[in-house]
């Protein structure tokens, strides 16, 4: 009798790479809730927009390259890219606005590359810097969180969202205003008190900003049971998380009009979570061990708070993470784990000695 | 409760262990035809000590070690060699090996059995000797003749022997049932090993918390003695011989070394087992406990089973249904390789037969991209990247997985099994490492063509120097004969002397003279051409200068027919 002859080992745990990218998916939903919530119909136009673009734009460059299509769809990273840029993106942008962006992440910074798992980039976040550099009115207009709406304003419903995305129609008075960070970008001169007595923003908030607490929470929730299911390791995000708790510690300057804010609003701010826990964790342009990975999110962390605090973007995840991952590379070389049955760590590029 | 060390990684895939506990150790009828191939072990193949028509004894050596590091092979029933050949053997690349053929009288005649039950008295080098001699290797899987192993750590002291009881693979429960069933004789071999290994300090049996039965089994074996038995938490592979010392003594066998360079030894509990049986009973290795199991054999149970057994005799006694089975597998679901045929025979190696259904062990889903989640970096036991490995591994970079150190892989297969996108991961792994051994063997033997043509170059240039001193000797004494006021009769000489030296053979003179006469001749056609359009066309001066020529060739042309015709007279 003879048989086929396969390698080992024979079998196969139950884990997936499409299985992993729907786990994330699904560990999004808790924040798409809250900022649906909080900010109306445009944040789920956005996601259809970017899922339908991010699967379109996938499958021709496929064809064009002659992959099977069915086959790397399957992976759901198009979907999970596409996911990632609807949440990032402002409600209410045009239409072309999200195409833009999405098509350039799949296209430029993933197909381009060589497809999944080759890219050096975030590509969801390359994205998004792409469409915040060139459109930059559109892409710091953010919606007025439900609670914060004047008197008779309400967001606007679904069809009116659609005339608003797709025929250019403009929002009405008081549904667009300004988010915690900006504020704070803004009112240079003002005590930390001032700010918050100033702002219905800060004032009626739980305990960061109205509308942008929850959707960090969401997002942290969501993120803590990826972590549960061990789709990444704590490494990343929690390094990202506590050094801008401690930068802003630092520099927290007891409220004064200097003062960038206080650590509270900056992990409960902006994407602060959202990109500790989907950003910071994408594998393929991290750094790969975990020491690296502390390293590499600590280096988000710190970027994060810098360009919040002193440069000229009120928020600053998508660069902080693209500087991450061209630094990504460099950290693997000096972290990779010292192996069995050697004395220390080896650099990536050692070279062996001659024998 | 003794201290351990917790390995960084492992995975816990399937036990799939109790459905081949359900029975004991079977016997199996002896097979009509056995096949013992000459290499079962790591190290030189054994020589074969008998030939084809000769009647051997149960017991009786048919193949001799060859070396050091070897082990020779024994007949495992009595019978005719029928034959001595290549054949294909048990081993990844599927590749022939000699082996010897055996056709079974089925009578089970023994040799004499000399057993030491006072091998107390002799020296250890004589205990090992016995090892040695009964061919015992490694009953664990890599197939370390076991003597080698016990002298190696004999010349370095040795304090700690360790028993590999773990049996981490999944599916293989050969070590469990031994243990269950003969405790006895193996603390008895740990005894024997002890006397070679000169007493070491401490002695423990690591065995891994899913074997209660085996464990109790073993405590109540050595209750009189100073063995410990140390359980380990169930993972694989926490019995690995680099983890178990790990595990068991918080010390690593540093890289490219053995466990004897810090003072260990470490012993599969079947090959204290088989050490047994050699020393006290005087019986070789013929036979192991082996695992047959899997949903496509319709009994699963553990026998002893004949060294050389064809796999196909084995599946024939159990049930086995060829078209419920979706790969034929030596050894298990981890480590174990495919075997392309049922007609291989058992080794000295196969801890399990295993013949799973096509739901047990489906088709492999069809490889993705890796995406570098780092599951593989998370289940490596050895603190690897295997996904760096894989990156470099498909580029062949051999300086970047040299510097990720690719050869402390010990290919445990847990990457391979944890990874969400189904690349095989070790088996890049071992390709790379056969590689860069390849460049490495082939860097060696370029340098050593170098040496060989450098050492030629110095050779050539010392011979040149020396003929030159002669030159320059030879010289010197021309000169000196031409300013020494010799008589002109001893010049003559000496030039006569020289000229009959250079004096070649008459044909080859003969050959040279016609050589130059066709020569001039054409110089002379040459000449007389250039005369002619001289003649025509040129200066008077030009006519002149070619007129001498003409004159000149054809001198040489009647001188050297007048040399010709001399030398043919």
């Amino acid at each position: 009798m003879t048989f086929k002859q396969i390698t080992s080992p024979h079998g196969h745990n139950r884990q997936s790479t499409g299985r992993i990218m729907q786990l994330v998916l699904i560990a999004t939903l808790p924040g798409l809730l809250v900022l649906s919530y909080q900010f109306g119909w445009g944040i789920l136009i956005n996601l259809f927009l970017a899922v339908l673009a991010a699967i379109s734009a996938e499958a021709l460059i496929l064809k064009i390259r002659q992959r099977p299509i069915g086959f790397y769809l399957q992976d759901y990273s198009a979907v999970v890219t596409g996911v990632l840029l609807g949440l990032s993106l402002p409600p209410l942008v045009p239409w072309w606005l999200v195409i833009v962006a999405t098509v350039f992440s799949i296209v430029v910074a993933k197909q381009l590359y060589g497809g999944l798992g080759s890219n050096p980039f975030n590509p969801a976040m390359v994205g998004y810097v792409v469409v915040l550099i060139s459109f930059p009115i559109e892409m710091t207009t953010w919606v007025t969180p439900v609670s914060l709406l004047p008197e008779g304003v309400s967001h606007p419903g679904l069809f009116e969202s659609l005339t608003i995305v797709f025929a250019g129609f403009s929002p009405m008075d008081g549904v667009t205003g300004a988010t915690p960070l900006d504020l704070f970008k803004h009112s240079n001169g003002l005590l930390v008190d001032q700010i918050y007595q100033d702002n219905t923003l800060f004032s009626s908030a739980s305990f960061a900003g109205v509308g942008w607490e929850w959707a960090n929470v969401a997002f942290l929730l969501g993120g803590l049971g990826l972590l549960k299911a061990r789709i990444f390791t704590w490494h990343g995000p929690v390094a990202m998380l506590v050094t801008l708790a401690t930068m802003s510690m630092l520099f927290w300057d007891g409220g004064s009009s200097n003062s960038p804010g206080s650590p509270l609003m900056h992990l409960f701010s902006g994407a602060s979570m959202f990109g500790a826990f989907f950003i910071v964790t994408d594998p393929v342009s991290s750094a790969v061990s975990n020491r690296g990975r502390l390293l590499y999110g600590a280096l988000i962390g710190l970027l994060v708070y810098v360009i919040r605090a002193w440069g000229s973007y009120p928020d600053a995840v998508a660069f902080a993470v693209l500087l991450g991952n061209f630094a990504a590379p460099f950290i693997d070389n000096y972290t990779v784990p010292r192996t069995y049955g050697h004395n220390q760590r080896r650099k990536a590029t050692a070279k062996e000695e001659d024998e | 409760m003794r201290q351990l060390w917790e390995t960084p990684g492992g995975v816990h895939p399937p036990e799939n262990k109790v459905q081949s506990l359900k029975l004991g150790i079977g016997h199996l009828a002896i097979p009509e035809k056995l096949i013992l191939p000459l290499i079962q072990h790591i190290g030189d193949a054994a020589k074969p000590c008998v030939a084809i028509g000769d009647v051997v004894l149960k017991g009786q050596k048919i193949a001799s070690a060859s070396g050091d590091l070897s082990a020779p092979v024994h007949a495992p029933t009595s019978g005719v060699i029928s034959a001595i050949e290549d054949r294909p053997v048990a081993h990844p690349s599927g590749m022939s090996a000699l082996c010897i053929e055996i056709i079974s009288d089925s009578e089970e005649r023994w040799i004499d059995l000399y057993g030491h039950t006072d091998y107390k008295q002799l020296s250890p080098q004589e205990v090992s000797h016995l090892i040695a001699d009964a061919g015992v290797t490694g009953l664990g899987g890599a197939g370390f003749p076991s003597a080698a192993k016990l002298d190696n750590g004999r010349t370095k002291p040795v304090n700690t022997l360790i028993i590999n009881a773990t049996e981490c693979e999944p599916y293989i429960t050969a070590d469990d049932i031994l243990i269950r069933e003969r405790a006895a004789e193996i603390i008895q071999g740990i005894g024997v090993i002890s006397h070679v290994l000169d007493m070491p300090r401490r002695i423990l049996i690591g065995i891994e918390s899913n074997k209660p039965e085996a464990i109790d089994a073993l405590r109540e074996a050595c209750k009189s003695t100073a063995i410990e038995v140390v359980v380990v938490p169930t993972k694989y592979p926490s019995g690995g011989e680099k983890q178990l010392v790990y595990i068991l003594t918080g010390q690593e066998i540093p890289s490219g070394q053995l466990p004897s360079d810090i003072g260990m030894v470490c012993v599969n509990s079947g090959t204290a087992f088989a050490i047994k049986r050699a020393v006290i009973d005087g019986q070789p290795l013929i036979s192991r406990i082996m695992t047959v199991t899997g949903d496509a054999c319709g009994i699963n149970r553990n026998y002893e089973v004949l060294i050389g057994t064809p796999v196909s005799h084995i599946l024939e006694k159990n049930k086995f249904i060829r078209k419920n089975c979706s790969r034929l597998i030596m050894g298990g679901p981890m480590m174990g390789f495919s075997l392309s045929s049922s007609e291989l025979p058992v080794v000295k190696t196969t801890t399990c037969i295993l013949a799973p259904s096509h739901s047990e062990i489906p088709e492999e889903d069809p490889q993705q991209p890796c995406i570098r989640c780092g599951l593989c970096a998370e289940a490596c036991p050895a603190s690897l990247l295997p996904q760096q490995l894989y990156w470099y591994a498909q580029s062949e970079d051999h300086e970047r997985l040299q510097a990720h150190n690719l050869f402390d892989c010990i290919e445990c297969g847990a990457c391979s099994y944890v990874c969400p996108s189904n690349i095989p991961l070790v088996q890049y792994y071992r390709s790379s490492k056969g590689n860069i051994i390849n460049s490495r063997n082939a860097k060696i033997s370029a340098a050593k063509a170098r040496e060989r043509f450098e050492f030629r170059q110095v050779r050539l240039n010392k011979a040149e120097q020396a003929r030159e001193v002669k030159r320059e000797a030879r010289r010197v004494a021309t000169e000196k004969a031409k300013t020494s006021s010799s008589s002109a009769a001893d010049i003559i000489n000496a030039a006569n002397l020289r000229a009959k030296a250079r004096q070649a053979s008459p044909d080859q003179q003969k050959a040279k003279l016609e050589r130059s006469l066709m020569a001039a001749k054409m110089r002379l056609d040459e000449a007389q051409e250039r005369l002619a359009e001289a003649n025509k066309s040129g200066s008077a001066e030009q006519q002149a200068q070619q007129h001498a020529s003409v004159e000149g060739a054809r001198q040489k042309v009647e001188q050297t027919k007048r040399r010709l015709e001399e030398l043919i007279r």
